[in-house]
């Protein structure tokens, strides 16, 4: 039963026809989003409409067993019919290129009597060079009949049964990723360490060791807020020791111990702006040097060497201004555009304020030298995807299989010629039979390059 | 030169082209078919350079390395490239078969494409790449899905004119489903097109554009009398297809093609197509997913609704190796194969929520 080919096709279209739902229904999310986008179709009676659908596993359905179930009966299905068809295939790919009977060489003749103008032993070698140049490149002759014979690619006949195999294999890997390995999110706040994850169901998962995220940073194309790239500056930490620290990007995950921590997201915390570390580097005008100052919101912090101090009054994550009201403001809740509000002391007498922005240099010249924003530390979460799965090798083996097992099927094909010569006052007579199992255009185009070098 | 006045020669090369293939076609003169092929090379090599050209463009704004410049991250230039594409696959078709009947067909659409693209005031900056975009999958994902994109489309068109030509009776399913398939087709373009004059679209890329701009000035516009024009229009170009599909017969046959040439023609854009799409489109898209985001298949609706496009694919090679299936049967599984591509490209990013608007956060 799992051999017919009726059966795939059945298959084929349930997995489509249930896919094409699962893409209609929005998967995992709360119940609320998919109850309006039926109400669009079924009006009052979506809820109804949603408990059927939900009861049948479709809220979540490329994970119910009945999909699952339907991937099995596929591979089940591959399985089988590709077993039904080998045996016949491998003959043909384990048998060596013959000589052919009389009757079948007539049948398969493509050009009769080609006229070379040499003697029999000259053509003969000229013959064998030629089929190498089109690249059959193991000649054989018959002594019985005199046919001279070779092959190419006979092999490639398996390439159908490499791909059905390496779409086993991604099966495979995936199932293995599914029972032994897991994924999660975890956001980590700047200067602190997590040992567990969360699961999609809200689990937390252990990791066995812990990770700390040191710093987050995000550049930004200039003058856009279109961002370049964003890293965060991660350390592993196992059985209290640090064991391996790497910046991580998006396209440059971190692996330790076969999990992998993706660079997938980020935000800002308004809350921790209050124990924020404000990172500065004063140039002073006095004495021509420059040293790093970190200030703090509403704390008074001396600058070195110049008997001045400083007070972060205010910040935004991304001042802008209003274009209406002319007033300053923030503009999104991300830091694109942060800026401190500084206020510059000489003993207990306020001296100056300014605002002094990160991205803007212009805005970092004060009267006292320049103070530059480098950093507000401890304010942003990097939103870190993360993920075991011991499958993933058998997926990228399917995949390299499925390259190769594709690339014979339809770009190689098993070539065989057999060529009779014969002589005749002075000239070679030569008549080709051959055969190929795909593309008979490019093949016909070879054997006429293969005349024209006789010939010549 | 810059890029665009190089792809403002290859378009007049095109038209230009056009007038010498229906010459030929008229006259059966082998000087002007020869006269039609080396115009049609040149203006394919102008585009070529002009690709080279933007992409060295790209290479100075986005300063990310070579293989990180490709020039296929907004709606300007995938059109663009889609169309060398068309041109790519015309010119195998021209030497493999030796024949330039389809000469006179394919190079006024690809002349009318880059003149329109360039006219409608669509914007052309180059797009500096957001994180995710910035792998090195880039590039071999997005030029193979493009080019089976449009091995895909050449499938389409040649076994619609298969069934144009095999088809008699206007009550036959195989006629009726031809015309009407046709004439959505026809339509879409023509929405597509008014999209691109209404907006001159700034969107930075393709996804975006079809989340916001798609049909806007027409079947999803904001005004009711629009939106009722515009279904009266494709009610209109449908039954003008249907009313007159039988000329596009006599057409064909008149430009020497034969039934069996765009038969095998079907056939192989999709044998080549299809091993394309499965490593391009799926397979690397799938490591790149898997490099970038931790998964490598999420169910995510493009993937999925490319699924659904492989396995049509796949059944149309089955049904033709294993069960022998020709003709009409198989051209209809390439016609709902390429709809199906059609609506992974663009259906998935205007009507689903996804995951993704790849590449925004």
């Amino acid at each position: 039963m799992f051999s017919s080919i009726k059966l795939a096709v059945v298959v084929f279209t349930l997995i489509s026809v249930t896919s094409i739902i699962g893409t209609l229904i929005q998967q995992q999310v709360e119940p609320e989003r998919n109850i309006q986008m039926l109400g669009k179709i079924f009006g009052a009676s979506a809820p109804a409409v949603y408990k059927v659908f939900s009861t049948l596993g479709f809220m979540d359905m490329y994970r119910s067993w009945w999909f699952l179930s339907l991937l099995f009966i596929f591979a089940a299905n591959l399985v089988i019919c590709s077993i039904d068809r080998l045996p016949g295939i491998w003959k043909l790919a384990k048998e060596p290129v013959k000589p052919l009977d009389a009757d079948i060489f007539k049948s398969l003749i493509i050009r009769p009597q080609v006229q070379v103008k040499a003697k029999l032993s000259d053509a003969r070698t000229s013959v064998i060079t030629g089929l190498g140049k089109i690249g059959f490149k193991h000649v054989l002759t018959d002594e019985t009949s005199g046919q001279i014979y070779a092959e190419k690619g006979r092999y490639s006949r398996l390439g159908v049964y490499v791909t059905h195999l390496s779409i086993l294999f991604i099966l495979l890997g995936g199932i293995e990723g599914k029972f032994f390995g897991f994924d999660g999110y975890l956001p980590l706040l700047e200067g602190t360490s997590a040992s567990s994850i969360e699961a999609r169901d809200g689990k937390q998962i252990p990791l066995g060791f812990s990770v700390r995220c040191d710093d987050f940073d995000v550049s930004f194309y200039d003058n856009s807020d279109t961002p370049k790239s964003f890293r965060s500056k991660l350390v592993v930490i196992d059985n209290n020791r640090e064991v391996l620290k790497k910046d991580i990007e998006v396209n440059d995950p971190l692996r330790y111990k076969g999990v992998v921590f993706y660079q997938a997201s980020y935000f800002f915390s308004q809350d921790h702006v209050k124990d924020a570390k404000f990172i500065l580097k004063v140039y002073s005008k006095a004495d021509n040097k420059s040293s790093q100052v970190d200030a703090g919101l509403e704390k008074l912090t001396e600058i070195p060497g110049t008997g001045l101090s400083l007070k972060i009054q205010d910040f935004s994550p991304a001042i802008g201004i209003d274009d209406k009201t002319g007033q300053l403001m923030t503009y999104a809740n991300q830091m694109n555009n942060p800026a401190a509000f500084i206020e510059f002391f000489e003993g207990n007498k306020s001296i100056h304020k300014q605002w002094v922005l990160k991205r803007f240099p212009d805005t970092w010249k004060t009267p006292f030298g320049s103070v530059e924003l480098v950093d507000i530390w401890g304010v942003q979460y990097t939103g870190l995807q993360v993920r075991k799965d011991p499958g993933v090798w058998l997926v990228y083996l399917g995949c390299l299989l499925m390259a190769a097992g594709l690339y014979a099927a339809f770009f190689m094909s098993h070539r065989r010629i057999w060529l009779r010569l014969h002589e005749e006052k002075g000239s070679t007579f030569v008549t080709v039979a051959g055969s190929t199992n795909k593309n008979k255009i490019q093949f016909d185009q070879k054997i006429d390059s293969f005349i024209k070098s006789l010939q010549q | 030169m810059d890029s665009s006045q190089l792809f403002g020669i290859a378009t007049i090369a095109y038209i230009l082209a056009m007038v010498a293939y229906i010459a030929y076609l008229a006259f059966r003169n082998s000087a002007v078919g020869t006269v039609a092929t080396t115009i049609t090379i040149a203006g394919f090599v102008a585009h070529t350079i002009a690709f080279f050209v933007r992409t060295a463009e790209f290479y100075e704004v986005g300063q990310m390395g070579i293989m990180r410049a490709i020039p296929l991250t907004n709606l300007y230039e995938s059109l663009i490239f889609f169309v060398w594409c068309i041109i790519l696959g015309y010119l195998i078709i021209e030497f493999k078969y030796k024949t330039k009947s389809f000469g006179a067909f394919i190079t006024p659409i690809a002349g009318m494409a880059l003149a329109f693209i360039d006219l409608s005031g669509i914007h052309k900056e180059i797009h500096p790449l957001v994180p995710a975009l910035q792998s090195n999958w880039l590039l071999a994902h997005v030029t193979m899905s493009f080019l089976s994109y449009a091995a895909f489309a050449i499938s389409f068109s040649t076994a619609l004119m298969y069934l144009s030509v095999t088809t008699e009776d206007k009550k036959s399913g195989p006629y009726i489903f031809w015309t009407v398939t046709l004439g959505v087709f026809v339509s879409i373009l023509v929405a597509m097109g008014i999209d691109l004059l209404a907006f001159k679209i700034v969107a930075t890329r393709p996804e975006e554009f079809i989340k916001s701009y798609l049909f806007r000035a027409t079947f999803r516009s904001g005004s009711g009398i629009i939106v009722l024009l515009s279904t009266i229009g494709l009610g209109a170009i449908i039954y003008a297809a249907y009313s007159y599909g039988h000329l596009l017969k006599k057409v064909i046959t008149s430009f020497n093609i034969s039934k069996d040439m765009l038969d095998d023609l079907t056939y192989k854009c999709i044998a080549v197509g299809f091993p394309v799409f499965t490593l391009g489109g799926l397979v690397f898209g799938a490591v790149w997913a898997d490099q970038a985001w931790g998964r490598y298949w999420s169910w995510d609706p493009k993937e999925t609704w490319s699924l659904i496009t492989w396995f049509v694919y796949a059944f149309f090679l089955h049904a033709r190796f294993l069960r022998g299936w020709k003709g009409q049967k198989i051209a209809i599984v390439a016609v709902i194969g390429f709809v199906s591509t059609i609506f992974t490209y663009l259906g998935v990013n205007m009507l689903l929520t996804g995951l993704h608007s790849y590449g925004a956060q």
